[in-house]
């Protein structure tokens, strides 16, 4: 039975080219305290554009309604739990929000004197302090975007300081069980990808490792806890194969929720890794971004780190750009200031006990999901459930129905779907990630939708094929949209 | 923990329905070699007010009250209030990248009405749904051209953004994508056409070039075009400066565009987060890199939006897949999309109409550097820049970017800008500081 929703009016809304008319207006500027200047004698006729074509005209008021409206046909965070896998959508204090907007440092310009930027520099620096504490590593560049960005920088790091030892190697080893942007990091660095498979209870194989594990590896990228949810519990004997042979290893940061103030990668034996800030540290997803996703790193790869890098220089923070064996930038300016600032308000806001029971509930709430339907789905690895659970679809598919079904039935029921299908490496998978800032009740309802859904699976499986069927919009053809992309609007002609 | 929803008596009641007695049956499986054995050393949790209080400290020894004439890249522009409105919605800052169609048709059609505003701002027929900023835009529009060419190499005027190249060559250095810089007139401040024609070969699948470039300079992008396509090659026009699009022509004749759309709402923020662009013609649609957004059909027949052509990304191409790039920007281009339609076609052009009045009345009669047009940058002689601007701090006036750093021949220069929230005032201060 659905308990966790109902159905209401949903406004509907024209795209905003179709509520555009000309004059229409919600800006007015301020008066010029200059004269003006007639742009074709100043540029040139032939470097003055004719009107943006196509281009909306809409008043203030229909501006806001516009926007307002098109929010109501998503789900959010504020809205309920996101099962999704390794995707980490826990609460987005708004405090956090309020502290980025703050005026000296949302108006500060990268290239305003060093004098008038300590303020942010110190924020940098205390970031990267704690960060540091977080993952037992050594220094730590917030210079990268995203996690993906992040990976890019770190495979980077890795290949510079082989070169610097004489041979940057062929090729890097990637778990089948990995994230998709591990491969194609690996290969935008220039590395051959090596996939080594798992053993069947969803970990790094020894065997297969040492085996794969030759002169010509750069690293091995492994995610840990891996993407089953599972700790690698021979993390520390697969980075000593990887060490004999000279190899580094590369850790991708995704289910570092997981571990926060528990266990550390660089105490595991990780010598390089990313984080995704925007998961484990609370920065809002944003409907696809902002991220941030620095790279914590050994001693041994610091000289290598992208510049500037802050310094300390009598009682004063500096920019040092003169770092000759750095891989030079990855993205201009310092990185994601702003997503940056949000991640310290929210260390802040926990402290160190405080991100340790995150990182505890996080994982109640993910053995919570697991004890509640392991009875009415198949579990094909029953390793120790850190924060997240996969299950199959195998009972269920018995019946016609796949996850992807499942997961669009759970949208009735008023939740988020969780992660379908992946990772590659379990057949049909349901990916599931509580994390620690949901309620008994809201884990409660959503463990009632799942079992409600076996049911309806066995009773009438065309009702969870055919879902969601309590959406605004059913399902899209996805297949239509690829065949013959439309990705903008023209007018009707 | 106020971010913490449960009380320990609930925490109890789920330990005990899990069959354990105690949190630490959760995690002390471990190896004990791996588990760490002390807190961490970070000092324990503080309430709200402690924490607006930290930033605020942080913030009073920022330029507070200070006027400022940098630019290269990063510009000061009035921020309509709505747009920190709709990015404050809960349904857009805490949603999920819109992979679940049926319930994010809010971000999704937001992304469909971005993509078609930077078409027409660009003079593009396809754009995506963001980049990480314009840096990074750069090396992924290389990348493309690679793809599509089919040639190896890329050429880009040492006009365009410093940083920018710097990006470019960290991300090409170990793909074998030599990467060529190209000069530019001292007389002009435009790209030297010479210097590309003795550089471009057949081998060059992208020549990359900035309008209005790094010194503000508008660039001759059509006759550029013709020289870059008379050898094969395609033509990337880079913009850092998205108010210009409001005034000067769009660089139709680029194969690639991309920039960087910080002008549009988005805060300065000590350097991010900001949104780039990309964008392309039709025919490339299935070369771009990152995240798209497509119109289709729902199960009834309505119109509806969807991530499409996701066969080009890393979670289904792995290792081919056209790019490793997996976040845009969703939110910041959200801030950009609310920008574009609260100025719409005509605030879009007043708006570049006052920053065009007031670089120029700026520039009136300062030793210009360069002699070609410039929309609201510009580059000016002053002797020694960094004695100038020490003196100009002390009237709480940032002055313009020393350019010596970038450009060793331009030691004695700098780089101005004037944007709509440039007083007059501190104009003229400036100006006197500079002719003194």
């Amino acid at each position: 039975m659905i308990k966790k929703v109902r159905r209401h009016i949903v406004q509907e809304e024209p795209l905003l080219f179709e509520i555009s008319s000309p004059g229409k207006k919600a800006y007015q500027l301020p008066d010029l305290d200059v004269p003006a200047v007639d742009a074709a004698s100043v540029l040139g006729s032939e470097q003055v554009r004719s009107e943006i074509e196509g281009f909306p005209e809409i008043s203030e008021v229909e501006n806001i309604r516009h926007y307002t409206r098109l929010s109501t046909w998503n789900y959010a965070i504020d809205l309920g739990l996101y099962p999704l896998g390794s995707c980490t959508m826990k609460y987005n204090p708004r405090i956090n929000e309020v502290v980025a907007r703050t005026e000296g440092l949302a108006w500060a310009h990268p290239y305003q004197p060093e004098e008038l930027s300590q303020g942010a520099m110190q924020i940098l620096a205390i970031l990267e302090q704690y960060l540091c504490e977080c993952t037992g590593m050594d220094a730590i560049t917030l210079q990268p975007a995203a996690g993906a960005h992040g990976e890019m920088t770190g495979i980077l790091l890795i290949r510079k300081y082989l070169e610097s030892k004489g041979n940057p190697r062929k090729k890097v080893l990637v778990p089948d069980s990995a994230h998709g942007t591990n491969p194609a990091t690996a290969a935008m660095v220039g590395y051959d990808v090596v996939s080594v498979k798992s053993n069947d209870h969803g970990m790094i194989d020894l065997a297969a490792l040492e085996a794969a594990t030759d002169k010509d590896v750069a690293a091995l990228m492994v995610t840990n806890p891996n993407t089953i949810g599972v700790f690698e519990r021979d993390i520390v004997k697969a980075a000593a194969i990887l060490h004999a042979k000279g190899a580094q290893m590369y850790m991708d940061g995704a289910n570092m929720n997981a571990l926060v103030g528990i266990s550390r990668p660089g105490d595991f034996g990780i010598d390089v890794m990313h984080m995704n800030l925007h998961k484990t540290f609370s920065t809002p997803h944003g409907g696809g971004g902002p991220g941030a996703g620095p790279v914590a790193i050994k001693k041994h790869l610091e000289p290598f780190l992208p510049v500037p890098r802050l310094k300390r220089v009598r009682n004063s923070w500096k920019w040092d750009h003169n770092k000759p064996k750095s891989i030079g930038k990855v993205r201009a300016f310092y990185g994601n200031f702003g997503v940056l600032v949000r991640a310290l308000a929210y260390i802040m806001a926990h402290g160190g006990p405080g991100l340790r029971n995150a990182t505890v509930d996080a994982l109640l709430n993910a053995q919570f999901i697991r004890k509640g339907l392991e009875p009415y789905f198949e579990l094909p690895v029953t390793e120790p459930t850190m924060h997240e659970v996969v299950f199959s679809h195998d009972r269920q598919e018995k019946f016609g129905v796949k996850t992807g079904d499942m997961a669009k039935r759970l949208i009735d029921y008023g939740f988020h779907a969780y992660t379908t299908s992946f990772p590659m490496i379990v057949h049909g998978a349901m990916m599931m990630e509580p994390t620690e800032t949901e309620s008994k009740r809201e884990l409660e309802l959503f463990v009632d939708a799942m079992i409600s859904i076996a049911k309806e699976v066995e009773e009438d499986p065309q009702l969870v094929i055919k879902a969601p069927h309590l959406t605004r919009t059913p399902r899209v053809d996805e297949t239509a949209a690829a065949r013959k992309p439309i990705v903008r609007w023209k007018p009707a002609s | 923990m106020r971010y913490l929803p449960k009380s320990e008596s609930e925490r109890q009641e789920m330990l005990a329905s899990c069959g354990l007695t105690s949190l630490s049956e959760l995690y002390n499986y471990l190896p004990a070699e791996v588990l760490l054995q002390r807190p961490l050393e970070i000092p324990a949790g503080k309430s709200e007010y402690d924490i607006v209080d930290y930033f605020k400290q942080q913030a009073s020894q920022m330029a507070n009250g200070y006027a400022s004439f940098l630019g290269a890249g990063v510009y000061n522009h009035f921020r309509p209030v709505l747009c920190d409105v709709v990015v404050s919605r809960g349904e857009f800052l805490t949603s999920y990248t819109p992979y679940q169609a049926e319930i994010s048709q809010g971000t999704l059609t937001t992304i469909f009405e971005f993509q078609t505003m930077v078409c027409q701002l660009t003079g593009m027929e396809v754009a995506n749904a963001s980049m990480y900023d314009g840096s990074t835009a750069v090396p992924e529009a290389a990348m493309m051209a690679i793809r599509i060419t089919g040639r190896d190499s890329v050429l880009v005027a040492k006009t365009v953004h410093p940083e920018y190249r710097q990006v470019l060559q960290t991300y090409t250095l170990h793909q074998g994508i030599p990467v060529t810089e190209f000069g530019y007139d001292g007389e002009t401040g435009q790209l030297d056409l010479v210097a590309l024609e003795a550089a471009i070969n057949e081998k060059t699948a992208a020549v990359i070039v900035q309008s209005p470039n790094f010194f503000g300079c508008l660039e001759n992008v059509k006759q550029v075009a013709e020289l870059v396509h008379s050898n094969g090659a395609l033509l990337v026009v880079v913009f850092t400066e998205a108010a210009a699009l409001g005034l000067i022509q769009p660089p139709t004749d680029a194969d690639i565009v991309v920039g960087e759309l910080q002008s549009f709402a988005i805060s300065p923020s000590y350097g991010g987060p900001f949104a780039g662009i990309i964008a392309t013609k039709e025919k490339f649609i299935r070369q771009i890199p990152g995240r798209l957004v497509g119109e289709t059909l729902d199960a009834n027949g309505n119109r509806a939006y969807c991530l499409t052509l996701a066969t080009r990304e890393q979670h289904i191409r792995r290792e081919k897949a056209t790019s490793n790039i997996c976040t845009n920007q969703a939110l910041v281009a959200l801030m950009a999309t609310v920008f574009m339609s609260v100025y719409g076609k005509q605030g879009l052009r007043e708006l570049a109409e006052q920053n065009l009045a007031k670089a120029h009345y700026l520039a009136a009669d300062l030793p210009a550097r360069f002699k070609a047009p410039f929309f609201n940058e510009f580059v000016v002689r002053t002797g020694d820049p960094e004695a100038l601007n020490k003196k100009l701090l002390k009237k709480k006036i940032i002055g313009g970017l020393p350019l010596g750093q970038f450009y060793p021949e331009l030691a004695d220069c700098m780089l101005l800008c004037a944007t709509e929230m440039t007083k007059r005032k501190p104009m003229d201060e400036l100006r006197k500081a500079v002719q003194a």
